[in-house]
């Protein structure tokens, strides 16, 4: 930038900046996002349906942190990444591929990322379990989520929508 | 078509563009303390409008801002002047296209003022946002000033009269979220962050939401195709059509939308499953029939605002037949005034007799000599119409669009020749449902998809 001529992408007014999400099975993790700085999102309990975890894993320090939404720890987080944190990785990288998973949480790997190779890499740093305090704010993000569920479709034009073309690119 | 028409110059364009461009680069940075190279960019944009109405305010916007002393009415001012230099563009391309496509324009129909006095709270609050956004520039956002926008979307949100800026506001923010912090940011979308910070601050001013209809109307109409618009957490679908008057008055192109916000998790097929239930015509697209319409609302720039109860699903109506035919004799409605922008620009157009090429730059089609770009990523994911069908067809229904400097084609549906016979394939297919393989498990897991999330929030939300 500053140099004076504006490349094609930034000239454009539809330039695709996030790719959408890639479809996945939303029964384990029905919630995953890259936001705030960590990895974050709200595994279900394959014990009780009324019980989820909340977990989560800082960029660039792999802190992490699984806790219940009513904040209670989760029992197998004694050591890095318990089942649900695993899980939320996983689910993460079907979402928005192992690539972008990879540079949000600052990760390097050699070769090519998955899940797999991303957890390992992430374990063998030995990462510090972080505060859930956050807790509380993912959760209710989660909750805001599933609130756009029940917003009321319209037949007014949205205008505005012409900025965002759909595309069969995926990430 | 007269194709040559659409690659040669337009006088003026690269002026008013340049003087877009050095406004757009003074939000990269920020215009809290702006340079002198800032100021540069804001005095080309007061310059580029001095023959007009805003000439005043604009010259004052400009000299506070550079400043470093703006208050909210400036940046409007710099809104507006920004916005006014877009729709001449605007203006300029849509009469070139017209020229090419020899369909003329209907006469300019007055829109009526919006609602001036609605959720006037909400509207200062998004405007002080965007305001700071403006300060900070893109290499200054960061997760707690690009959060900001969330409780006032949230608010937005359940009234569908504030839908427009919601989602809007929505789709911006999630985008900013998605590239914090600025100040490690490679790239800057520089005319598009322009573009949506410019929009939406316009959007909070009363009065600027104007998408009351003015008639209602009676007669046929033969869809053309769909056109899927789509961020994390908003869809839209758009159905392009010919309408023709029961009264055998001049047909008309008119466009019907259908939209809804959505988890981002809700993606291909699903998008169709939300949308499905709200617009019969969907289903009508999906069958390749006409649709009956009875005192159907309308609004004076062509959009049809929607009712099933007014709406009958009809004969047959084969697409490509109503793009030979009746097409060519339907007139377009005048843009409102404030969506007069490039991006808004989607013209259906006919094209036969190219030839396909395909390079490391895309797909294009080469048209009486002339090298027409074709965007095969913008249709939607769960349709038939990939890249591969598009480069083996000989006949394409497409949306003309505008953008970066060159015109370019969006197929909304391609005729190819199996057997030597034509077979038609459209984006918006599955729009009702489909018997397609792959499109059964899209709308499987979709169902599913949904099925979960619908689970989870009865037994989460409401504790």
């Amino acid at each position: 930038m500053g140099d004076g001529a504006l490349s094609v992408w930034e000239k454009s007014s539809t330039a695709r900046v996030v790719p959408s999400a890639r479809p996945r099975k939303l029964a384990k993790v029905p919630f995953v996002e890259l936001a705030d700085g960590r990895l974050q999102g709200v595994v279900s309990s394959g014990s009780d349906i009324g019980r989820v975890y909340v977990s989560s894993v800082e960029a660039g320090t792999y802190a992490f942190a699984c806790s219940t939404n009513n904040n209670r720890p989760c029992g197998g987080a004694h050591g890095w990444s318990c089942n649900h944190i695993r899980a939320l990785i996983g689910e993460a990288v079907l979402q928005y591929g192992a690539d972008r998973v990879a540079r949000y949480l600052k990760v390097e790997v050699a070769g090519e990322a998955d899940a797999g190779t991303l957890t390992d890499a992430m374990t063998s740093t030995r990462p510090a379990q972080g505060d859930s305090s956050a807790a509380a704010q993912v959760f209710s993000r989660f909750l805001r989520h599933l609130a756009y569920l029940e917003l009321a479709p319209t037949t007014a034009p949205l205008p505005e929508m012409h900025w965002f073309p759909t595309t069969r690119a995926v990430a | 078509m007269r194709t040559d028409l659409l690659t040669d110059t337009v006088d003026g364009l690269d002026e008013a563009l340049a003087a877009v461009d050095a406004f757009d680069e003074t939000l990269v940075g920020g215009l809290l303390r702006p340079q002198p190279a800032q100021a540069g960019g804001l005095a080309g944009l007061a310059d580029a409008v001095a023959g007009s109405p805003l000439a005043g305010r604009v010259a004052e916007a400009a000299e506070k801002t550079a400043a470093g002393s703006a208050g909210e009415e400036h940046f409007v001012a710099l809104a507006a002047a920004r916005t006014a230099l877009l729709g001449s563009v605007h203006d300029a391309l849509l009469v070139r296209v017209e020229e090419a496509v020899g369909r003329p324009c209907a006469a300019e129909g007055a829109a009526p003022a919006g609602d001036g006095e609605h959720a006037v709270n909400l509207h200062a609050a998004a405007r002080t946002w965007l305001c700071d956004l403006a300060r900070a520039g893109w290499q200054g956002i960061d997760h707690e000033l690009v959060g900001g926008a969330a409780p006032v979307v949230s608010a937005m949100l359940p009234d569908p009269a504030l839908r427009r800026l919601a989602t809007l506001l929505d789709g911006f923010a999630a985008e900013l979220a998605a590239s914090c912090p600025g100040a490690t940011l490679e790239r800057v979308p520089v005319r598009r962050w322009a573009d949506l910070w410019t929009r939406a601050v316009l959007l909070t001013l009363p009065g600027a939401v104007t998408t009351s209809p003015t008639e209602e109307v009676t007669g046929r109409l033969l869809p053309l195709g769909v056109d899927v618009q789509e961020h994390a957490t908003a869809v839209q679908a758009q159905v392009h059509a010919v309408f023709e008057p029961a009264d055998g008055g001049t047909p008309r192109l008119v466009r019907a939308s259908v939209s809804a916000p959505k988890p981002d998790t809700v993606v291909g097929a699903g998008l169709w499953q939300l949308l499905r239930p709200h617009m019969s015509l969907l289903a009508a697209v999906g069958e390749g029939r006409a649709v009956e319409l009875d005192a159907m609302p309308v609004t004076a720039d062509g959009d049809l605002v929607w009712d099933d109860t007014r709406a009958r699903t009809g004969e047959p109506a084969e697409v490509f037949t109503t793009a030979r035919v009746a097409l060519p004799t339907a007139s377009a409605a005048a843009t409102a005034p404030l969506d007069r922008h490039p991006a808004r620009i989607a013209v259906p157009v006919l094209l036969e007799g190219y030839t396909v090429e395909e390079d490391e730059d895309g797909t294009a089609f080469r048209v009486a000599g002339q090298r027409l770009a074709v965007d095969t990523d913008r249709a939607p994911a769960a349709g038939p119409l990939t890249a591969e069908v598009v480069a083996s067809s000989v006949a394409c229904l497409a949306l003309l669009r505008w953008d970066a400097g060159e015109f370019l084609l969006q197929p909304l549906a391609v005729e190819r020749t199996v057997r030597k016979k034509p077979v038609a394939v459209h984006a918006g297919a599955w729009a009702g449902g489909t018997t397609d393989k792959a499109g059964v498990r899209a709308e499987k897991a979709a169902t599913e998809a949904v099925k979960v999330l619908r689970e989870r929030a009865g037994r989460l939300l409401r504790k």
